[in-house]
């Protein structure tokens, strides 16, 4: 019944985990407490739970990030605490077994479980409203991919206090991830994990994709479409098309370690190189994936808070198609030293390259967007502005790694993963939290913390160059990653350069905590009664903040590139039509979040080997499943009168807020 | 959401009874010689690979037009976009996955190769 599962899973000797199980332990059930205490339970099962809309599933996948992002930083802090000890005699306070657990979480949880749900947040919240649209096509399976991956973060959490996680590097290679080397349950958390997450990310690739293509406002065609839209395609259409590849791949792992098959192992016919080939097939796109709406919610921001329009609107969407095409051609750059010919390393050292050619034409058009124009300091620029510089640095050392002669010195060193944290921290991070503070009003009607958030810049971005300049420096010096006890002196000052760094970020977290709470607090003052508190252009700031649940009264009709900046100029932003209809909107529905539950059951089980659970957990989802499908009552009509109301209460507060101004 | 929110309904064309009937006694008829292929002891057994994976190809093709609506008619020209670019990923993924592990292969047998002949490889 319980299959591999007892009571010695759970690490009763690990102090450090046991003392976090008791946090977070105490911490939930205080949570629960609080939710039951004010009666919150209908309310998130009514509003936030069952919700099929794509705002509120935005927020919940900020939430969902934001929460991993502690997880995760907590991972990381622990690292440079132990790197910055293990000197010489010092051993350090982590044991090694323990010690290669965390820094697989830490990049497993970072990728996966932090800048994946940010970037489907954003895109969530921002792309159907940048449309014209009243929710994503299949909004089902919008709610259904969230509560996936919610399952998937829930898994790696689990893995923590029962049982391990995965000690192998956050892409798991084998041999090393096969059951001789890696017998315990730790890679098989890593698997399941991601595979269900992925599914949740691959409907969400599907959902975008036919959102964009096929629910466009009328007028819209797809040169007045937004960047934000653009980069969001590009991205939907990566994820469909290398997802799957993981799919397989990590499915063929576990036929491996479960079968007894022998795709990857060392004997019997097995490649592990395959397997190395495989996973970066997905994993460069993968980056890309994560980059690209970044680049695209920089584009919005800076050219509102320049007052211009965007420069090159049509190199920007030339570069972002170029990238996401090139972005098939450079996977082996992650191993250049395998052993393939000079032939095959020069190919994509080359195709690499050039790579950086459409990226650098973006940053042009961003600095010659800011050229001229009368640039706002707000928070949300200077994360744009901190963006520019960093990534630029992350870039050229990317070509750097690029040159195979150099990677052949440079890899697996603190060269590299400073590189990687240089573009994603200096880009996805950075995009993200900048598009949250961008849009925050359109989901919750209030601008956030303008001082908390300039803090938490700094703190980013101080933090982020003192944490890894030491890093390229140690890389250099030869100092390879993942150490956990090294016995060379020279390294030891940097490291604690580097511990000072991670802390300053964390401080940076922190303050972005602070400006919530303090955000919310101050809501009333704060609050956005225009809907659009930055003077923006494009359409998801003609309607009300916070966006209405079926988003837009009338279905806008698309006649420019930047229709609500048209429209004020004309005169036609603000003005209240009549004439409402009735609006056709999804129903509510706990199936996702059922399924999700189900998955995760299903998921747990496999991972302990208790084969009848596992069975139940997939019929029970599969079940699930198809009694929805022979749901008949997904949609409803809200009727005019209710639109007229609600629309004409969102005026009334326009004109006061004018009256006040 | 329904079609009364969407302001561009799916208009691409949808097939017709014949066709779909068309495809389907296409579909079973190169099913049938794929199977006689390998049953019917009709070709010499090193060609049944061949003929079976050209039969392959040409029911996909048959079910791509016929049942995924691929063509040059500009209702169809976005799904003939979206196979030819599908076509193009996995190709780029499985020549290039070829190619590498061939390449690593042939270069990962240092023990058996001299200097000169692993130099003179590529």
């Amino acid at each position: 019944m319980f299959g591999k599962l007892t009571l010695a899973a759970i690490p009763w000797d690990e102090p450090i985990i046991m003392g976090t199980g008791a946090v977070v332990a105490l911490g939930g059930l205080a949570l629960l407490g609080l939710i039951t205490y004010f009666g919150k339970w209908r309310y998130l099962w009514d509003e936030w739970i069952t919700s099929v809309d794509h705002k509120k599933i935005g927020a919940m996948y900020f939430i969902l990030g934001l929460v991993m992002l502690l997880r995760g930083f907590a991972d990381a802090i622990m690292m440079r605490a132990q790197q910055a000890i293990a000197n010489n005699d010092a051993a350090g306070y982590l044991p090694p077994h323990h010690y290669d657990q965390i820094f697989t979480a830490h990049g497993v949880i970072m990728i996966f479980f932090v800048a994946t749900p940010f970037i489907l947040g954003l895109m969530n919240v921002v792309v159907p409203l940048q449309l014209g649209a009243r929710d994503v096509a299949f909004p089902f399976v919008n709610s259904l991919g969230f509560w996936l991956s919610v399952a998937g973060a829930v898994l790696v959490m689990l893995s923590m206090f029962v049982g391990d996680f995965a000690a192998t590097g956050w892409v798991a290679y084998p041999p090393l991830s096969e059951l001789g080397y890696s017998p315990s349950v730790g890679v098989d958390y890593y698997i399941w994990s991601l595979q269900i997450s992925g599914l949740g990310t691959t409907l969400a690739g599907v959902n975008f994709i036919v959102t964009i293509l096929r629910m466009r406002a009328p007028g819209m065609n797809l040169m007045k479409m937004p960047v934000f839209v653009w980069t969001s395609l590009i991205t939907n259409i990566l994820i469909v098309a290398v997802f799957p590849v993981l799919t397989a791949t990590l499915a063929m792992l576990t036929a491996d370690r479960y079968l007894g098959m022998h795709f990857f192992t060392n004997e019997l016919g097995g490649n592990a190189m395959m397997y190395i080939n495989l996973i970066w097939v997905w994993g460069h796109p993968e980056v890309y994936i994560l980059i690209l709406p970044a680049f695209g919610a920089f584009s919005e921001i800076i050219a509102t808070f320049s007052r211009k329009p965007l420069f090159g609107y049509t190199s920007m969407v030339y570069a972002t198609s170029s990238i996401g095409i090139l972005s098939f051609f450079v996977w082996l750059h992650h191993f250049f030293t395998m052993g393939s010919g000079a032939n095959v390393n020069a190919f994509f050292g080359i195709m690499t390259s050039i790579i950086s050619i459409p990226t650098g034409v973006k940053l042009f058009n961003w600095l010659f967007t800011m050229y001229r124009g009368r640039v706002r300091f707000h928070s949300a620029t200077l994360w744009t502005i901190g963006f520019m510089v960093t990534f630029a640095v992350g870039g050229m050392t990317g070509v750097l790694l690029a040159v195979p002669g150099a990677d052949f010195v440079l890899h697996n060193s603190l060269f590299l993963v400073a590189h990687f944290h240089n573009v994603i921290i200096g880009g996805v991070v950075f995009g993200c939290l900048a598009g949250m503070t961008f849009w925050f009003p359109k989901v919750f009607g209030f601008t956030l913390d303008e001082f908390w958030g300039k803090v938490a810049f700094w703190c980013w971005l101080i933090g982020y160059w003192l944490a890894f300049t030491p890093l390229y420096i140690l890389g250099f010096k030869g100092m390879t990653r993942r150490m956990n006890h090294y016995d060379v002196p020279g390294w030891h000052p940097y490291l604690v350069v580097a511990l000072v760094g991670a802390c300053i970020i964390g401080a940076g977290i922190l303050a972005l905590l602070i400006q919530l709470v303090v955000s919310i607090r101050d809501r009333e003052k704060n609050r956005d009664l225009t809907g659009d508190p930055w003077n923006a252009r494009s359409l998801e700031w003609s309607t009300a903040s916070p966006a209405p649940f079926y988003n837009f009264a009338h279905v806008p009709t698309i006649t420019s590139l930047e229709q609500h900046w048209t429209d004020k100029e004309t005169g036609r932003a603000g003005v209240q039509v009549m004439g409402y209809e009735d609006i056709h909107m999804p129903r509510n529905t706990a199936a996702g979040a059922v399924i999700a539950a189900f998955g995760l059951v299903m998921s747990f089980a496999l991972i302990w080997h208790m084969w009848g659970i596992a069975l139940f957990g997939l019929a029970a989802m599969v079940a699930t499943f198809i009694q929805r499908s022979y749901d008949r009552d997904v949609d409803y009509y809200v009727p005019a009168s209710e639109v007229a109301r609600i629309e004409s209460a969102r005026y009334a507060l326009l004109k006061q807020s004018e009256k006040v101004a | 959401m329904s079609a009364t929110t969407h302001t561009k309904t799916a208009s691409a064309a949808h097939g017709t009874l014949t066709s779909y009937i068309t495809g389907f006694i296409l579909c079973l008829i190169l099913t049938g010689l794929s199977f006689g292929a390998v049953m019917g002891g009709v070709l010499p057994p090193e060609k049944i690979l061949g003929a079976i994976s050209g039969l392959a190809v040409v029911q996909l093709l048959v079910q791509l037009i016929v049942f995924l609506h691929l063509g040059l008619a500009p209702e169809q020209r976005n799904y003939t976009v979206i196979g030819a670019l599908t076509v193009l990923l996995i190709a780029t993924i499985v020549i290039g996955s070829l190619w590498v592990m061939h390449n690593a292969n042939v270069n990962m047998m240092p023990t058996q190769m001299s200097v000169e002949r692993a130099l003179s490889k590529d």
